[in-house]
C-alpha cells in the first residue's frame, strides 16, 4: 500500500479536525462548569486556564475583549461555568474552550447553605432581639477584627478619629476570606473576651462575592458572635449584603465606616451635650432661687412683718376694753349695793331705840346697865335716865 | 473591660437636671443636687478630655499576644 497516497501533513489533520469541530453546531455553543486552575492574566490582557474536574481538564482561553466584560476575577480553585465555543488551535494540535462569558458556579448552593444556616440559628434563637447587647456610649477601646491591610482598616480609623480625635482603637488582624478565615475570626472574637480587650468590637470586611464573604456565614462565627460578652458591630461587605455575623451581631452597620461611626461617639457633640447640662441646671438652680426669694418677699410683705406690734397692740386695746367693761360693772354694782345698804339703814333706823326715845321712850341704866324690871332697884339707887336728847341722873326714893 | 463609667455618669448627670427642672426639691436639697451635678459634668469632661490617641495592632508572638502601634501607611 502507498501509504505516501494517503498520508496528510499534520497541519492539514489539525485544519480537518478543526473544521469538523466548526461545523458541529453544539460545540459552538457550549457551557461548561468546573473548576479553574493554572490560570494565568497574559501581558496582553488575554486569560489562560485550564478547566477541570474530578477525571479531565480542557484548556481554556479568553481573549481581553471579552475578558474586559468580567466583574469579578478568576482565580484558581474557582468554580466557575464558561461559555463559549469549542475550536482547535492547529498550531499547537489541542482543542480549547475559547470563553466569551463566564459565571461563578455553585453559587447556587452557596445560597441553600447560607439559608439553611440561617433558618437553623433563628430556630435556635441566636438572632433574638433579647440576646442584643446595647453598644456603650463611649467605650474606651474599640477593637477590630478585619485585615491589617486594605481600606476597610483605613476608613475605620480615619471616621473614628474625626469623631473622637481621641479614640483608641485595637487591630486584631483577621484573614477576612478564604479557607480557615472562618476559624480565625471566632478565635480572635473569643480571645478579645478572654482577655478583655475592648468594650466593643468592629467586625469588619469590604465588598465581595457571596465566596468571599462566606467566612461571615458560618456558623463557628456566628456561634462566637453569639457567646460574645463584648458587643458585637458587624460590618460585611455592602450594604445591601446579609451575611449571618450581621444577624447575630448586637448591631449590624451597612459599612465598615457607619460601624466606626456607630462605635465612636462625636466628642464634640457629647461636650455640648454636657455643657447644655450645665447650663439646664444653672438655670433651674436660678428659677429656684428666685422663687424662693418670691416667697420670702411675700412673707416679709405681710402684715406680721411690716407692724409686728400690731397684734399686740390690738390686743392690748381689746384688753382695756374688757377692763374697762369689768371696771363700770363694778363700779355700778358697788352703787347699787350701796343704795341697797341705805335702804336697809333707813329702815333699821326706824327699829332704832334713839328713835323710840324720841316718842317719849326713856331708858333707864344702872350703873352702866339697862334696868328692865323694878326688882332690879331699890330705894336709893342712882340711876340714868337717857332721853332721846341726852341724860338725866335720878335716885329712887 | 470595666464597667463604663462614662455612660454611668452621663445618666446619673440627666436624671440630676431633670429632678432640677422639674424644681419639686426644697432649696437646701436643689444645691446639693446642683453641686453633685456639675461635678459629675466636670469628671464627664475629665474623661472626655484625658484619653489618648492610640491605634495599636495586636500580634502573636511565642504564643503571646503583644500589643504594637499600628499605622495604616
Amino acid at each position: 500500500m502507498n501509504y505516501d497516497a494517503i498520508a496528510v501533513t499534520v497541519s492539514q489533520l489539525n485544519s480537518y479536525i478543526k473544521d469538523k469541530i466548526a461545523e458541529d453546531e453544539a460545540l459552538n455553543a457550549v457551557v461548561v462548569k468546573g473548576e479553574i486552575s493554572n490560570f494565568k492574566n497574559h501581558y496582553t490582557g488575554h486569560l489562560y486556564f485550564t478547566l477541570k474536574d474530578e477525571k479531565s481538564l480542557i484548556k481554556c482561553i479568553m481573549f481581553k475583549s471579552y475578558a474586559e466584560r468580567l466583574d469579578f476575577e478568576l482565580k484558581d480553585g474557582m468554580k466557575v461555568m464558561v461559555f463559549g465555543s469549542v475550536s482547535v488551535f492547529e498550531r499547537d494540535g489541542v482543542y480549547q474552550i475559547y470563553v466569551k462569558a463566564v459565571k461563578k458556579d455553585g453559587i447556587g448552593d452557596l445560597y441553600a447553605a447560607y439559608e439553611k444556616m440561617k433558618a437553623k440559628l433563628e430556630e435556635e434563637g441566636l438572632f433574638d432581639e433579647q440576646y442584643k447587647k446595647k453598644i456603650p456610649l463611649k467605650p474606651d477601646v474599640i477593637g477590630v477584627l478585619t485585615s491589617e491591610t486594605g481600606s476597610v482598616i483605613r476608613d475605620i480609623i480615619n471616621v473614628s478619629t474625626r469623631r473622637n480625635p481621641k479614640t483608641y482603637i485595637r487591630l486584631f488582624p483577621v484573614p477576612v476570606q478564604g479557607s480557615g478565615a472562618a476559624e480565625k475570626i471566632a478565635n480572635g472574637i473569643r480571645v478579645m473576651n478572654e482577655k478583655n480587650l475592648a468594650d466593643v468590637i468592629i467586625l469588619a470586611r469590604g465588598g465581595g462575592s457571596l465566596e468571599d464573604l462566606w467566612p461571615f456565614n458560618e456558623e463557628i462565627v456566628a456561634r462566637a458572635i453569639y457567646n460574645s460578652e463584648i458587643p458585637i458591630i458587624s460590618a460585611v461587605g455592602h450594604e445591601t449584603d446579609f451575611t449571618i455575623a450581621d444577624f447575630v451581631a448586637d448591631l449590624r452597620a451597612p459599612t465598615p465606616s457607619a460601624a466606626a461611626e456607630l462605635a465612636n461617639p462625636d466628642i464634640y457633640e457629647l461636650k455640648n451635650k454636657i455643657s447644655t447640662y450645665n447650663e439646664r441646671m444653672r438655670i433651674s438652680l436660678k428659677r429656684k432661687l428666685e422663687f424662693m426669694k418670691l416667697r420670702y418677699e411675700k412673707c416679709i410683705s405681710s402684715v406680721v412683718f411690716k407692724d409686728p406690734l400690731k397684734k399686740i397692740n390690738d390686743n392690748y386695746v381689746e384688753l382695756d376694753r374688757i377692763i374697762k367693761l369689768m371696771e363700770n360693772f363694778i363700779v355700778s354694782k358697788i352703787k347699787e349695793t350701796k343704795l341697797i345698804f341705805a335702804q336697809k339703814v333707813a329702815r333699821l333706823d326706824n327699829l332704832s331705840p334713839l328713835k323710840t326715845l324720841t316718842r317719849g321712850y326713856c331708858l333707864t341704866e344702872k350703873e352702866g346697865k339697862i334696868i328692865n324690871s323694878k326688882k332690879d332697884l331699890k330705894t336709893g339707887d342712882e340711876i340714868e335716865i337717857k332721853f332721846f336728847d341726852g341724860n338725866q341722873n335720878a335716885k329712887i326714893i | 473591660m470595666k464597667e463604663n463609667k462614662f455612660e454611668d455618669k452621663m445618666e446619673e448627670l440627666e436624671s440630676i437636671v431633670k429632678e432640677l427642672e422639674n424644681g419639686e426639691m426644697n432649696l437646701d436639697e436643689s444645691l446639693l443636687k446642683f453641686e453633685e451635678g456639675m461635678k459629675l459634668s466636670k469628671e464627664c469632661n475629665k474623661i472626655l478630655s484625658d484619653a489618648e490617641k492610640k491605634v495599636t495592632i495586636l500580634l502573636e508572638k511565642d504564643g503571646e499576644l503583644e500589643e504594637e502601634d499600628f499605622n495604616i501607611n
